[in-house]
């Protein structure tokens, strides 16, 4: 049973992750189709001189790294917050903003945005999706750090006050560096979900806001181009040397 | 009780208002309203969108897509449960193992969807690898089809049901096995037996935690479904960029939302205290 | 057949640890077998290996007759109660107790249920679920479910371990009845030494993986093998090497009578414990020297000189 087992779990990671190995092998492929045509860079190449992928890949850099200090700040306060005390309604409503169908969260930011300029002359642009991409990693964050904390000793703060520290220097001197992995574990899930975002995205970006994922789906939807290939995989790298990073950077601090 | 949490929490409820709450408001009251002539909408106030909802057209959508929500889990769950297995028995290595499910989670849902058009389209690596082999003379269409749809819907979700069944897999008392063994149970019958019923919070919180998604997907539908296979989430689309019917593609996301949150409730009841 | 239960030189280790090293025992039908020692001592491994949730490296392990050394716990006839119970939480009282029935494929399921609820006072109560019951009740529960069965050696992991101390006295004077009663052989591990003395037919002491002694409470007790038996199973005074048991040790002020040893020594302090005083005093060499004796005296006070004094049948002998 247990081979059988074995056996089986292979099987399924397979499935995971074999699709993406292949892609990443035929990226490397000097044919445009799906036969082996003999190593390349050729594709590689392509992608580097392509203005519209270098002017996507910096939006998507953007909008990811404010909207991810934003929704790290944000989201890390507010789970201290409802650590020290329950409230009902800003979890809920998180909760609520987790399980939103991407679509729904999608149409009504829309919709919010195009009431907001009936009324104020603003279109829409870099902004609009950095603000969306706050409002939905916001939870993300807060899931990540809350059980962070919940492993947190509390009488640990409590000890720091007894020995004279203020509330805010308690968080700050005592709570918040035991929970500092958790914190940045929370970042990098919200820079990954905003760097990845495509249904909301494609609702409130503007016409000059175009983002990574905004590109690659054209070019999807289009049919295969090796050119895909080619940035899918240098997207997977990146994301991958980023989690190791951070990954071996907290096992040094711990 | 202290002002420094007041402060904490301030930004977050604040954005959760703003940029949650109000506009789902929003979504709800232009549900309630009337489509105008050109872009616009407004009064009178009418539940008409709602009604349309229930047209056999729209209803039909609605309805395939709580059916291949529903299939997909449950194809996940019969996936998932052996690996999850699998990985509680795995030692030392538990980690490395679930680590390589989480994986996904940090890649791009996009690139991995268009990794299965690469590999399935009429040109693409598994149709030409079986031509040159001459296994077949005519590609196997296997993309924009329901099969597809439904492959996709298995791929990106598995994850969520392979984690809360692992989680209670691993909080389960290893005495409990034992004792069945001891009572005279063989492996199978203490799986039927005990593992199994005991596993019922990790099962009912992997099966909402893949539904929900797998009901409002958008992309997997319009990239593998190739407007061939549609489900709820594309008819929303639809209806506030093509169509232009704002008022009912606003009913037919609360629709949607109508049943997320009420599953979302039966989580919160008998499976959630395990999944926080 | 004269021994239900044989273990022929039985060694396990992890990792390089020899955690059991050679055990051999022997215990015969319808006894209270208890396997005594520190944590560590390698005796819930050994009861582990009975059960065969764990395999032997090197030895045999026989049940009535048959080498079971190789055998899966479903395929062996000794049943566990776990030191948590192990009750399974999603079913009842009486769904516990069948689930090795059902497993057989036993024909009079209900009669024998019955009579096992009767037996351990539970009748009334088959359809509670584990956590209703109480601590006492969850430890019937589980004899009962193991009980049923009539295996051929019941295995006890710690079986007091987990209810309270005012419990604990009582239940253990229930659980050696019930075990007269039922006549099933029971193999008990515990760490505590009070508990093993009260309860056991026979007692086996281990020590780092080994068997130091095996014999009758107060066999061990009053001559035990080994300095660590010694120790284990009670207090001991070390005068100039010999060993004493407090109880055994008397002060005097005056001069002791003949046929016994003394040594001058000051009284320290005096413990009241309620049923008895423990007196300590130091010797000219500075070794201590514990009395415990019943209060029905003259208090001494602390600093006044006197005699302690013992009887030589009283020292305690070991064999190396």
């Amino acid at each position: 049973m247990k081979r059988a087992l074995g056996l089986y779990a292979a099987c399924i990671y397979a499935f995971l992750h074999v699709p993406l190995l292949v892609l990443a092998v035929f990226s490397f492929n000097r044919s445009r189709f799906s036969t082996w045509g003999g190593f390349s860079l050729d594709w590689y190449a392509a992608i580097a001189r392509d203005p519209t992928l270098r002017e996507a890949t910096a939006n998507s850099l953007l909008i990811a790294v404010v909207s991810t200090v934003l929704a790290t700040v944000v989201g890390t306060a507010a789970s201290y917050a409802m650590w020290k005390r329950k409230s009902p309604l800003v979890s809920g409503a998180l909760y609520a903003s987790l399980v939103t169908p991407e679509i729904v969260t999608g149409v009504s930011l829309l919709a919010f945005y195009q009431w907001i300029f009936h009324y104020v002359h603003l279109q829409l642009g870099l902004w609009t999706v950095i603000l969306a991409h706050v409002a939905f990693s916001i939870a993300f964050v807060v899931i990540v750090v809350n059980s962070r904390l919940k492993s947190f000793d509390a009488t640990l703060e409590e000890a720091a006050m007894d020995l004279g520290a203020t509330e805010w220097e308690a968080f700050w001197r005592v709570t918040l560096p035991s929970i500092l992995p958790g914190v940045i574990a929370a970042a990098l899930l919200a820079f990954t979900v905003s760097i990845d975002d495509y249904v909301i995205t494609s609702f409130v970006a503007g016409v000059d806001s175009q983002t990574l994922p905004m590109v690659i789906y054209g070019m999807a939807r289009r049919g295969v181009n090796p050119s895909v290939n080619a940035i899918s995989t240098l997207i997977v790298t990146a994301l991958g040397v980023l989690i190791l990073v951070s990954e071996r950077l907290q096992r040094v601090r711990e | 009780m202290s002002r420094l949490r007041t402060l904490f929490l301030l930004p977050g409820a604040v954005t959760m208002v703003l940029l949650f709450a109000v506009p789902l408001a929003i979504v709800f009251i232009y549900s309630l309203l009337t489509r105008g002539a050109y872009f616009g909408l407004g009064p009178p106030w009418t539940l008409d969108n709602y009604a349309r909802v229930w047209d056999p057209l729209y209803a039909g959508v609605l309805w395939r897509s709580l059916v291949e929500a529903g299939l997909a889990s449950f194809i996940c769950l019969v996936l998932g449960f052996p690996l999850a297995l699998f990985i509680s028995q795995a030692g030392p290595r538990k980690n490395l193992y679930l680590n390589l499910v989480m994986l996904p989670f940090w890649t791009s849902f996009l690139v991995r969807l268009y990794a299965w058009i690469f590999l399935l389209r009429d040109t693409g690596l598994v149709n030409t690898v079986l031509q040159n082999l001459g296994l077949i003379h005519e590609p196997l269409p296997m993309l924009y089809n329901d099969g597809a749809v439904m492959l996709g819907l298995v791929y990106g979700h598995l994850p969520f049901m392979v984690l809360p069944l692992y989680a209670t897999l691993e909080r389960l008392d290893r005495n409990l096995l034992e004792a069945s063994a001891d009572l005279g149970a063989r492996p199978w019958t203490t799986l039927a037996l005990v593992t199994l019923p005991l596993c019922r919070p990790g099962i009912i919180a992997g099966t909402v935690l893949v539904f929900i998604p797998a009901l409002g997907a958008y992309l997997v539908p319009d990239l593998l479904g190739g407007g061939k296979s549609i489900m709820i989430g594309n008819v929303v689309q639809n209806q506030f960029t093509t169509a232009r019917d704002w008022p009912f593609g606003a009913a037919l996301s609360f629709a949607v939302m109508a049943v997320v949150l009420i599953l979302m409730a039966v989580l919160a009841r008998r499976g959630g205290e395990d999944l926080a | 057949m004269a021994h239900i239960l044989e273990l022929r030189n039985v060694s396990r280790s992890y990792g390089g640890n020899k955690v059991v090293d050679g055990v051999s025992l022997e215990i015969e039908q319808g006894t209270l077998f208890s396997l005594l020692g520190p944590s560590g001592c390698g005796k819930t491994t050994t009861l582990r290996m009975v059960a065969g949730f764990d395999q032997p490296e090197s030895g045999e392990i026989i049940l009535a007759g048959k080498p079971i050394a190789h055998l899966r716990p479903y395929e062996r006839n000794v049943s566990t109660v776990f030191q948590n119970y192990a009750l399974f939480p999603h079913l009842s009282v009486r769904d516990n107790i069948e689930f090795g029935l059902r497993r057989k494929r036993a024909s009079d399921i209900d009669k024998r249920v019955r009579e096992m609820l009767e037996l351990v006072q539970l009748t009334g109560k088959e359809q509670r679920l584990p956590a209703q019951l109480s601590g006492g009740e969850r430890q019937r529960v589980a004899l009962a479910r193991s009980l049923v069965l009539a295996p051929d050696v019941l295995l006890l992991d710690e079986p007091l371990s987990a209810l309270d101390p005012i419990l604990r006295k009582q239940v253990r004077t229930e659980l050696q009845a019930l075990q007269r009663r039922v006549g099933i052989t029971f193999l008990m591990v515990t760490h505590d030494q009070e508990e093993a003395l009260v309860l056991s037919d026979q007692i086996a002491v281990m020590n780092g993986g080994r068997i130091e002694q095996v014999g009758t409470p107060q066999g061990i007790y009053m001559t035990p093998r080994t300095r660590f038996v010694a120790g284990f199973l009670g207090a001991v005074n070390w005068i100039d090497g010999i060993g004493v048991r407090p109880e055994a040790v008397r002060m005097a002020r005056s001069n002791p009578r003949t046929g016994s040893r003394s040594r001058p020594a000051t009284i320290e302090t005096l413990r009241f414990l309620g049923n008895c005083v423990h007196i300590e005093s130091r010797l000219a060499n500075g070794e201590k020297v514990v009395c415990e004796t019943a209060f029905d005296h003259e208090p001494f006070t602390p600093g006044e000189p006197v005699h302690v004094w013992w009887n030589v049948s009283d020292e305690l002998r070991f064999q190396q």
